[in-house]
């Protein structure tokens, strides 16, 4: 992504409406810009982590004003395909969010969507963020916002959002 | 509901020149289970019987709500009426939605919710694997998003059955109850109307009677480790949703969607 000027730069690193400790580039939610210096237009192309994402609005229209800021028109397109998947959130981002308190997600299992769902509570080991224990259960399915789910350790026994890898 | 996506239509000629897509009566179909059916499930907010499900069936309403968005907007530029979201949304009388009944039965218990949405998420991870594979770009889009969306739904709802029917005989008792409610309604899930037949031909959608046997597979595996039976199929079930004829609850749902924009027409906030 090309971030060599300053309103590509004032883009990529606004922060995540839900997890500001986070950039919109680092979750991946970014997926290109393209600065025309003729026209002082941007075009940015973003693409929501979930179908039903309210974030999306705020972040459309943190764009608009950045971009307006460095006295650029920004033309805002969102893209649902190929879809999101936490597998695009860059090693920074993991980083802040683990250092925020919130388990980054692991890698997205190759094979995973196939098959049948099995059932059960979730197997896969998740890392405390505070302790870093592995030695951590599931509370709930789904956590404050649709990409997390709710965690407790056992070892320190806060409990703590985790990332959902999807 | 978006300003920047409804900015984005008008910007939109309002009599698109693109020819109109015989599927896309289909589609109408598509997006209003979802929607319907995010409605329903996002009552349970302050309703559930504890906070993390209150929030569990908001993040699965808001993801349907996502896929109904994403969905509106292109079946108003390939039916060449340039209709947006809230045109579909909130200005369409009850003869003109195309859901099915399951979606718009009242409530009932935290049982009977998680019978519905055992097995309208077990249908909708065939369909939107089905649907993947989508000659329409945005429907294949649309599809391969949520299909990461609906797995995890589906396991939740499988967890709340497994949970509840091989849990106290009361929550059995309960939890095989709400599958006999729920039986009535799921035939029409499957059946061929014409909108479909249209939509499989051109491979954009998919005959809703190849899913069956994948769904039933899957709530069988679900129902049998819950210790609970699949009920007989029912004497009476439930048809016309995808022709318009709804039953009861709808007109109440539409009323409390609707109400607002309806009684302050072009209203912004």
């Amino acid at each position: 992504m090309a971030v060599d000027s300053a309103v590509a730069q004032a883009i990529s690193r606004i922060p995540d409406p839900e997890v500001p400790v986070v950039s919109i580039a680092d979750l991946g939610i970014l997926r290109s810009v393209e600065v025309d210096e003729q026209a002082h237009t941007v075009a940015v192309t973003i693409t929501p982590t979930y179908s039903g994402c309210p974030a999306m609005e705020a972040i459309a229209s943190r764009i608009a004003f950045e971009a307006d800021l460095q006295g650029y028109a920004a033309e805002i397109r969102t893209q649902l395909s190929p879809a999101w998947t936490t597998d695009w959130m860059t090693d920074d981002g993991r980083e802040a969010l683990r250092r925020f308190g919130i388990a980054p997600p692991g890698a997205v299992g190759q094979g995973e969507s196939r098959g049948p769902v099995p059932v059960g509570i979730s197997r896969h080991v998740v890392t405390c963020p505070h302790c870093g224990s592995a030695d951590t259960t599931e509370i709930s399915h789904f956590g404050s916002t649709a990409c997390k789910a709710l965690r407790r350790c056992n070892a320190c026994l806060e409990p703590f959002d985790e990332f959902k890898a999807i | 509901m978006s300003d920047h996506l409804t900015d984005q239509l008008s910007d939109a000629p309002a009599a698109a020149a693109s020819p109109t897509q015989p599927y896309a009566a289909y589609l109408v179909g598509l997006a209003d289970d979802v929607l319907v059916y995010a409605q329903r499930l996002a009552e349970w907010m302050t309703n559930a019987p504890q906070i993390e499900e209150d929030m569990a069936l908001g993040n699965i309403a808001l993801d349907l709500l996502g896929q109904a968005r994403a969905l509106y907007p292109h079946i108003g530029a390939i039916d060449g009426t340039g209709r947006g979201e809230d045109d579909f949304a909130m200005q369409r009388g009850e003869r003109d939605w195309r859901n099915v009944h399951l979606v718009e039965q009242e409530r009932g218990d935290f049982a009977d919710e998680m019978a519905r949405l055992l097995w309208f998420s077990a249908y909708q991870v065939q369909l939107q694997t089905a649907l993947g594979r989508s000659t329409d770009a945005v429907v294949a889009g649309v599809a391969g998003k949520a299909l990461k969306e609906v797995r995890y739904h589906l396991d939740h709802a499988s967890l709340w059955v497994v949970r509840l029917g091989d849990g106290t005989e009361e929550s059995h008792r309960r939890m095989q109850a709400a599958l006999e409610r729920v039986q009535p309604y799921l035939a029409e899930l499957f059946d061929d109307d014409e909108a479909s037949v249209v939509a499989a031909d051109l491979g954009v959608g998919v005959l809703p009677s190849s899913l069956r046997d994948g769904v039933v597979e899957q709530v069988s595996r679900v129902v049998m480790q819950a210790t609970l039976s699949l009920p007989e199929s029912s004497k009476w079930r439930s048809r016309g949703g995808r022709a318009g004829i709804h039953s009861r609850p709808m007109g109440y749902l539409l009323a409390e969607l609707q109400h607002i924009a309806r009684s302050y027409p072009g209203a912004t906030w």
